[in-house]
Order: structure tokens, then C-alpha cells, then sequence
């Protein structure tokens, strides 16, 4: 009989730790070995000997933290393509969150285990869409793991601002988003939606739709908004990071339509309490429903949740027979989606 | 329903004025009727269902969840509509949501015992923006974030210019839901809808404050003086087909104050200020506030806080409409008017003679009882126009009283202010040591005092509470207000009317501040000699 992953893959201070292949996977601190499921800094941190990644996530890594920081020796692994680490045959395929994120998947003796790092289920033009992989044990993030917590389409959001755009010409709508993955599929979804005008950016926006164009993903004409002229700004689309809206920065822009694209929309304390005008409900994590799917896509018996409100989905899981666990790795930020980025200028 | 909720959704967030009547305008000209008409009902609070109960919603729900996942949810969420909204299971059909009319016509039709069944269906064809516009209409708990005056606005937007708001407002008591009426006069394919005696509300004419430039061009011959009494400025109108309070903001009040309305035994339509009079003295504005805040008082609260109207205004004598008429002539017709009916709980405000603005100036100095706020100059040829028209009516306030205070809190302001730190929490010294907090104060300053303002805040923050900051005690404003009061909802126990910053003071030490004991010596009361 096959070990069972928890043999194998245990909870250490430093992260999740798969012994038969002496690695980390989005270690908390640094280690030697590290595999990266994708390029947030929660996820991602610097200082490694030794990173194992997908070429995006190497490439989105170096933007952030320099060339080079991300590990001293650096392998990028493309999707699908199995690799041994120790005794453990590994392989990534696509977790659908952000360009370049992965889920890792790891065999040995015949026992598979399946880290899907961060996901959604939601089609996003930027990136590859989520592939299940069955397993006998699927870890999980449950960032929005409530039944209340269902995302609309994106397009329909992306619709709405569209819509305020129209009815608020001589206004700067300025839409919070985080800086690596959001602030892109925003981007992209308006130009699906037909906004072919120039769309400006927070200088803290800029390298990594740089970093995006270079690897492949089209984002039409970007500007940035800190040398435009609020004239220039008037009926303008704007894309800051969330600690931006509606702090100082924002004087600069058109009596601004204070927008914010994140999960947490979702619940109407959270965008009053943020100062937000026009929530749009976009995240990059998979709702209530889409965990449940993915649960029943993998197929596995056994279900660890790193974090998030791992209670809830741990209790819908068991009613399908699932077992689940919860991890309670501390320093995957829940609240990702508001951290701030450092205002690069 | 889901350009209500739509329109709902957005009311919520939006702080600016403008964008509200822009969003309202939208509404108005887009929905077809009687949606709009039902829609507008419920904005201005017309529409209040009570067809269901919390308790039933509860229950709905529970059926169709897991009552673990709701109870977290409803942690989670806060707000029972908000979570029911968010966890209703989708229920795939190919009925769409219900329309606004649809659903206002089941609820007035639908006998209590269906109305579980009809609202799941609807949920059940609805998406989570429309679902909790229908649980909080259904459940009359619909706060919308705009007033009603904002939606008369709008809807004079929306007759581009022919139709002024005030217009409006003078018709719209007369008429009810869905108002086909009203609709096909703002379009122009209607004539303006007649009130036919209905007890209607007419805007009421205000005052600008009186500063120092316009004291010096006052002609003292042209003006009436009258005493600025502090409770709430109403409407009385009486006509053969029904009594009405209105307060300022066109709000009907009359079943708030059912001893005036007994006492309406007229057909007139009088301004006046409502005050709770106690053996013949008007009482401060916390003890008519006692009355506010109950919608039907009972026989205790009518006894313990006896109210009263101080007339100020004739509108309509009979039908006889004497707005056109210089204020001077309207005060005779009010003078005879009261002392032919002599109605109970309504006495005149008295004109107050004085020959120079000096002298004036020393009557308004004197004033020292808490329930007299300044003085009211009128010109004795004004015609009673709505709105605020310059140079007719002026009010001047008296010198505010101030306290010296340490700001303690801070936290980010709405709409254009929402990057600044702009709404304070001051506090003052207790014997003990201790800084209580006596109030909150958000206007006041200039631009550039609250660029300062905000930087300081900033830069000695020493805690963080979502959008508040906790600062160290190191900054003292001036803090003016027109009156303390006795207050136990306060720590500190005291309250303050209209506090409002009139000086940074950076110059001067946090210890220096006031002490609590020097407000409470000014408590409304302690200062009546």
C-alpha cells in the first residue's frame, strides 16, 4: 500500500516540506531548496539558494525583487513536464491565478500529492486556466471559502465601470488592483470590452505590465498617470494599487471615481470601509462554488487547507465523505488581495 | 428590479451630491412607468413594507442551507439581508427577477401566509444585488443614502429647466404611488397635477448668516428683528382635507406630534419653530430631541416634554395664498389671524424693536438662554420666497462659546476628503489626568489648514483602527459650538450643538488644553442666570 502524503509532506516552521525530495514549496523564510507555485510575495520571498519555478514565475520574481534575488541558482520548469527531486517524481501545470503560477504535483511510491499554491476557476486572458490533477491529497487555499463569497463573471464588472464611465465623462475612475496578475486582467478584460483609449498606470503598475507585454500578454497603450494632466485624466481609466485610491496620491486625478477590483467587494462593510465608490467584484481566487468544484474535479479522499476560512470548507467537505485538514500556515496573507504595494512613485 | 438595485447599489457608495441626482436623473428617465413611480416611493420612504419579519426571512433561509455555513456567514457578513442575499443557492430558471411593479403589486395582494413561497421564488430568480434590494423593501428597512429632496431634484433634472424642484415639492404631497401624474408633467406630456386643497408642502424660505461686510451695509429701517429660537423649523398645514406636520426637509412629522395636530382646528397654512415649552420657557434642544426621536409618543412622553409651535410665517390664510406680500403685512394678517382662532400650544414670535444695528448688537449679546441660538433680520418688504434669496432674511447667530481641545482620534473623510484625515475626535482633561472625549468636529477649517492637519496626523499616529488613527496627545484646536448639554451617552457626560474648528492651534502645549470642568460650567442651565 502506497504511504499516505502526510509520511511525507509535513508542516515545518518554514513552510510546507517534502521530505523524499529535500524541498520547500513557498517557503516562509529561506532555505535551500524551494519549488514556487507563483510570483506574489506571500508565495514568493526572496533569498532562497536554490528556486524551482515556472519561466513566468522566474521572470515575474526577477521584476520584483531584482535579477537575480530570487535564488541563487534558478530552474525554470515548463508545464507538464515531469522532473525528479530526490525520489520524488514532480511536475506543474496550471493553477489559473496569475500569469506563470502552478500547481505542484509530486509523486513517490506511487502516493500523489497536489499543492495548488493560489487558483481560481474563473477564465482570465492572461493566463493559462486551472487543470485538475487527481490525487490522494489536495492542498488547498480557502481565501474565500464562505457561501457567501460568489463571484460574478468578470465581465459583467468590468461592464459596470464601462457603464459608470459613460454616465461620469468629466470624472478619473480609478480602480484599486494589486500590481502582479489583477491590475493585467483588468486590463485585459477592458480591452475584451472595447476600451481601446489609452488606460494609465501608478508608477508601481508599470514593470510588471512591462513584464507581462514581454512574455506575450498584449495590454494595448499604457501611460503613465503620474505625468498626465488632470485635464488628461478626465473621463480616464486609471489602475492603482488599493493603497492608493484613496489616500494622497489620488489628488492628482479628476474628482475620482474611487474603484476597487478585488474578492472582498463581495461584502459591503469591506467597501465601505475602504472609502470604495464602485466595488468591482474580480478576484483571482476561486469562490465558494468553484473550491466545492475543484474538490469533486481532483477526486481526492483528502483535502489540507493552508489558509483562509479553512472551518467552512473543511465542514462542506466532510459531508462528501472528504477528509479535511487544516494547516494554518501562518504568513499566507488572506487578505492579499488589499495588501499594499510600496508606492513606487 | 434590477435598475433598483442597481440604482440602490451605487446610492450606497457614492458620497458626492451631484453624482447622486446624476444617478437618480438616470433612473427617472430610462425606467419605463409605473416602475420608476414604485421606485421613487421607495426612495422617498412612501413604500415602507412590513410584509416580513426578520424572523421569517431567517427561517426561508434555513431551509435551504446548511445552518453551520450560515451561522458563519452571518458572522462573517454582519447584516441578515446582506447574508441572505450572498448565500441564497442559485435556483436556475428561465424566470428573470421580478419587476419593481410586479413585486409592489403581490405584496399589497398576497395574503401573509403565501408571501414565504412568492419571496423564494423571487430569490430564487434573482441575483445577489437584486435579492437585497427586495429583502430590505419587503422587510421596510430600505436605506437608501439619498433624501428625498435629492430625488426632486432629479427629477427636475429631468425636465430640463421647465419644472423647478420647489415645483415639484409643492405638488407632491397630494399625490401617491406609482405618480402617473407627476411623470407625464416632468415629460411634458402632462399638465402640473393639482393638489385640490390636498395638504401639500410648500419649500419654505431661509436665511443667510450675517457676516461682519453685510453688518455694515445694513439699513436698520428695512429690517424686523426676531429671536433664532433652537428647535426645528415646521410647516403647519391645515386645509378641509387633512392636517400635516412638515419639518424643513418637506419630512411629514405629524404623527410625532399629535397634540399639535389636535390643536390644528384651521385651514392655514403657518412656518414656526417646534420647541418644547415648559411653564412658559423654551427648553433646550436636548429635551425636544426626546421627542424626535420617538415616532408616536405616549402619554408620559407628551406630559414630560410638552411641545409647542412659535409662529413666525402666514403662508395661506383659508386658500388665500399671502406669499406675495411684503413681510410687514403678512405679520398683520398672522396677528389677527392668531388672535381671532387663539389656538392652543401655538403662541407669536415676537418682533423685537431696535433703531440701530448697535443696539442690535447688544441685544444679541445678551441672550444668554441656551434655547435662543441669535437672531432672525427679515426686511419688512420681503415676499415669502422659496429657497434662500439674498439680501431678504438673515440670521445672526450669537458668539459661539469654545474650548480649547486635544485632538485624539482622526479619521479619513468621504468623497473629497477621502484621502485627508479630516473628521476629529478632541478630547479634554479630567481631574484625574484622564482626556475624555467630549465630541467630534469636521469643518471649520481652511484647505491648507487641513493639508496641515492631515500631515500632523500622519506623522504621530500611534495606533491604527481601520479608517481611524489614534494620535499622540500633542495637537490642541479651538473647538466653538453653541451649546453644551447634559448628555449619558458621552463619556465625559456631556454633549456640545454644531461643534466646529476655529483655530489650529499648533502653538500651543496639549497640556494647556481646557479641563472638562470648564465645559461643564458651561452646560446649558448652569449658564441661565
Amino acid at each position: 500500500m502506497p504511504p499516505h502524503p502526510e509520511t511525507w509532506l509535513k508542516v515545518r516552521p518554514d513552510g510546507l516540506y517534502c521530505e523524499p525530495g529535500d524541498f520547500f514549496i513557498d517557503p516562509l523564510r529561506p532555505v535551500g531548496r524551494a519549488v514556487i507555485t507563483h510570483a506574489h510575495a506571500d508565495h514568493a520571498r526572496p533569498g532562497h539558494d536554490a528556486v524551482l519555478a515556472s519561466p513566468e514565475t522566474l521572470a515575474l520574481m526577477d521584476v520584483r525583487m531584482g535579477v537575480g534575488r530570487a535564488g541563487a541558482v534558478q530552474q525554470a520548469l515548463p508545464y507538464g513536464e515531469p522532473i525528479s527531486m530526490g525520489e520524488v517524481r514532480l511536475w506543474m501545470e496550471p493553477a489559473g491565478h496569475v500569469l506563470g503560477s502552478a500547481q505542484v504535483a509530486m509523486e513517490w511510491r506511487g502516493s500523489r500529492a497536489v499543492v495548488s499554491g493560489d487558483y481560481k476557476r474563473q477564465p482570465d486572458p492572461t493566463c493559462l486556466p486551472f487543470v485538475p490533477i487527481p490525487c490522494d491529497v489536495f492542498v488547498t487555499e480557502a481565501t474565500f471559502a464562505l457561501p457567501v463569497f460568489r463571484h460574478p463573471p468578470a465581465e459583467h464588472e468590468v461592464a459596470k465601470l464601462l457603464d459608470s464611465v459613460a454616465l461620469f465623462p468629466d470624472r478619473t475612475h480609478v480602480v484599486g488592483a494589486y500590481a502582479l496578475g489583477k491590475a493585467q486582467r483588468v486590463i485585459a478584460l477592458l480591452r475584451r470590452a472595447g476600451w481601446d483609449r489609452p488606460i494609465f498606470l501608478h508608477g508601481a503598475q508599470m514593470p510588471l505590465c512591462a513584464a507581462y507585454e514581454r512574455l506575450g500578454i498584449p495590454l494595448g497603450e499604457l501611460l503613465p498617470a503620474t505625468v498626465a494632466g488632470k485635464d488628461k485624466l478626465q473621463g480616464a481609466v486609471v489602475i492603482a494599487p488599493p493603497s492608493a485610491i484613496a489616500d494622497r496620491w489620488a489628488r492628482r486625478l479628476a474628482e475620482p471615481v474611487v474603484c476597487n477590483a478585488s474578492g472582498w467587494m463581495r461584502v459591503r462593510q469591506r467597501a465601505r470601509s475602504k472609502g470604495v465608490e464602485l466595488p468591482l467584484v474580480i478576484s483571482d481566487h476561486c469562490d465558494w462554488d468553484e473550491l466545492n468544484q475543484t474538490l469533486d474535479d481532483v477526486g481526492a479522499p483528502e483535502v489540507w487547507v493552508t489558509h483562509g476560512r479553512e472551518e467552512a470548507l473543511i465542514h462542506e467537505a466532510a459531508k462528501r465523505g472528504i477528509r479535511g485538514r487544516a494547516l494554518r500556515l501562518v504568513g499566507y496573507g488572506d487578505e492579499q488581495e488589499d495588501l499594499a504595494e510600496p508606492a513606487a512613485a | 428590479m434590477i435598475a433598483f438595485a442597481d440604482l440602490l447599489e451605487r446610492l450606497v457608495f457614492t458620497p458626492g451630491r451631484l453624482a447622486k441626482i446624476a444617478l437618480l436623473r438616470r433612473y427617472f428617465a430610462t425606467q419605463p412607468d409605473p416602475d420608476r413611480g414604485f421606485g421613487l416611493a421607495a426612495l422617498t420612504g412612501e413604500l415602507a413594507f412590513q410584509a416580513a419579519k426578520p424572523a421569517m426571512v431567517r427561517a426561508l433561509v434555513e431551509e435551504r442551507t446548511d445552518p453551520v455555513l450560515f451561522a458563519m456567514s452571518r458572522d462573517y457578513v454582519g447584516d441578515l439581508a446582506e447574508t441572505v442575499a450572498l448565500i441564497w443557492p442559485a435556483a436556475p430558471s428561465n424566470a428573470g427577477p421580478p419587476r419593481m411593479t410586479e413585486v409592489v403589486q403581490t405584496l399589497l395582494s398576497t395574503p401573509k401566509s403565501e408571501l414565504p413561497a412568492v419571496l423564494a421564488g423571487w430569490l430564487d430568480a434573482s441575483d445577489a444585488s437584486v435579492r437585497y434590494a427586495l429583502l430590505k423593501l419587503i422587510t421596510g428597512e430600505l436605506r437608501v443614502g439619498a433624501s428625498a429632496r435629492l430625488a426632486k431634484v432629479a427629477l427636475a433634472e429631468v425636465a430640463e429647466g421647465r419644472i423647478a424642484a420647489d415645483e415639484i415639492e409643492e405638488v407632491w404631497h397630494s399625490l401617491v404611488p406609482p405618480y402617473a401624474p407627476l411623470f407625464a408633467w416632468i415629460g411634458g406630456g402632462g399638465p402640473r397635477p393639482d393638489p385640490a386643497g390636498a395638504p401639500v408642502f410648500r419649500s419654505p424660505m431661509l436665511a443667510h448668516p450675517l457676516e461682519a461686510t453685510d453688518i455694515a451695509a445694513l439699513l436698520p429701517s428695512a429690517y424686523r428683528a426676531e429671536w433664532k429660537w433652537d428647535g426645528i423649523r415646521v410647516q403647519l398645514v391645515a386645509t378641509p382635507h387633512g392636517r400635516r406636520i412638515f419639518s424643513r426637509g418637506a419630512d411629514d412629522i405629524s404623527q410625532a406630534f399629535p397634540e399639535i395636530v389636535e390643536a390644528m382646528e384651521f385651514h392655514a397654512v403657518l412656518d414656526g419653530e417646534l420647541l418644547v415649552i415648559r411653564d412658559g420657557e423654551v427648553q433646550p434642544f436636548a429635551d425636544l430631541q426626546q421627542r424626535l426621536n420617538r415616532k408616536a409618543p405616549g402619554a408620559k412622553a407628551q406630559r414630560d416634554y410638552p411641545v409647542a409651535v412659535r409662529l413666525y410665517d402666514l403662508l395661506f390664510d383659508g386658500a388665500e395664498d399671502l406669499r406675495p406680500l411684503p413681510f410687514d403685512q403678512r405679520r398683520v394678517r398672522l396677528e389677527a389671524w392668531h388672535a381671532r382662532h387663539s389656538p392652543p400650544r401655538m403662541d407669536l414670535s415676537e418682533l423685537i424693536p431696535f433703531a440701530t444695528v448697535d443696539e442690535l448688537s447688544v441685544i444679541r449679546d445678551g441672550a444668554r438662554a441656551a434655547s435662543i441660538e441669535g437672531l432672525m433680520l427679515k426686511r419688512g418688504d420681503s415676499a415669502y420666497v422659496p429657497g434662500r434669496p439674498k439680501g431678504q432674511w438673515w440670521k445672526w447667530k450669537r458668539d459661539p462659546l469654545t474650548i480649547d481641545a486635544v485632538v485624539m482620534y482622526a479619521q479619513r473623510g468621504h468623497g473629497k476628503r477621502s484621502s485627508y484625515y479630516s473628521d476629529y475626535t478632541f478630547g479634554l482633561w479630567r481631574e484625574d489626568g484622564e482626556l475624555v472625549p467630549v465630541g467630534k468636529a469636521y469643518s471649520g477649517f481652511t484647505d491648507a489648514e487641513l493639508v496641515t492637519l492631515d500631515r500632523w496626523i500622519r506623522n504621530h499616529t500611534i495606533h491604527r483602527f481601520g479608517p481611524v488613527r489614534e494620535v499622540e496627545r500633542g495637537l490642541v484646536l479651538e473647538i466653538a459650538f453653541d451649546a453644551a448639554q447634559r448628555s449619558n451617552r458621552h463619556k465625559s457626560g456631556v454633549a456640545l450643538r454644531f461643534p466646529r474648528v476655529t483655530r489650529v492651534r499648533m502653538d500651543k502645549p496639549a497640556e494647556e488644553a481646557d479641563r472638562l470642568d470648564t465645559l461643564m460650567r458651561l452646560i446649558a442651565g448652569a449658564t441661565q442666570a
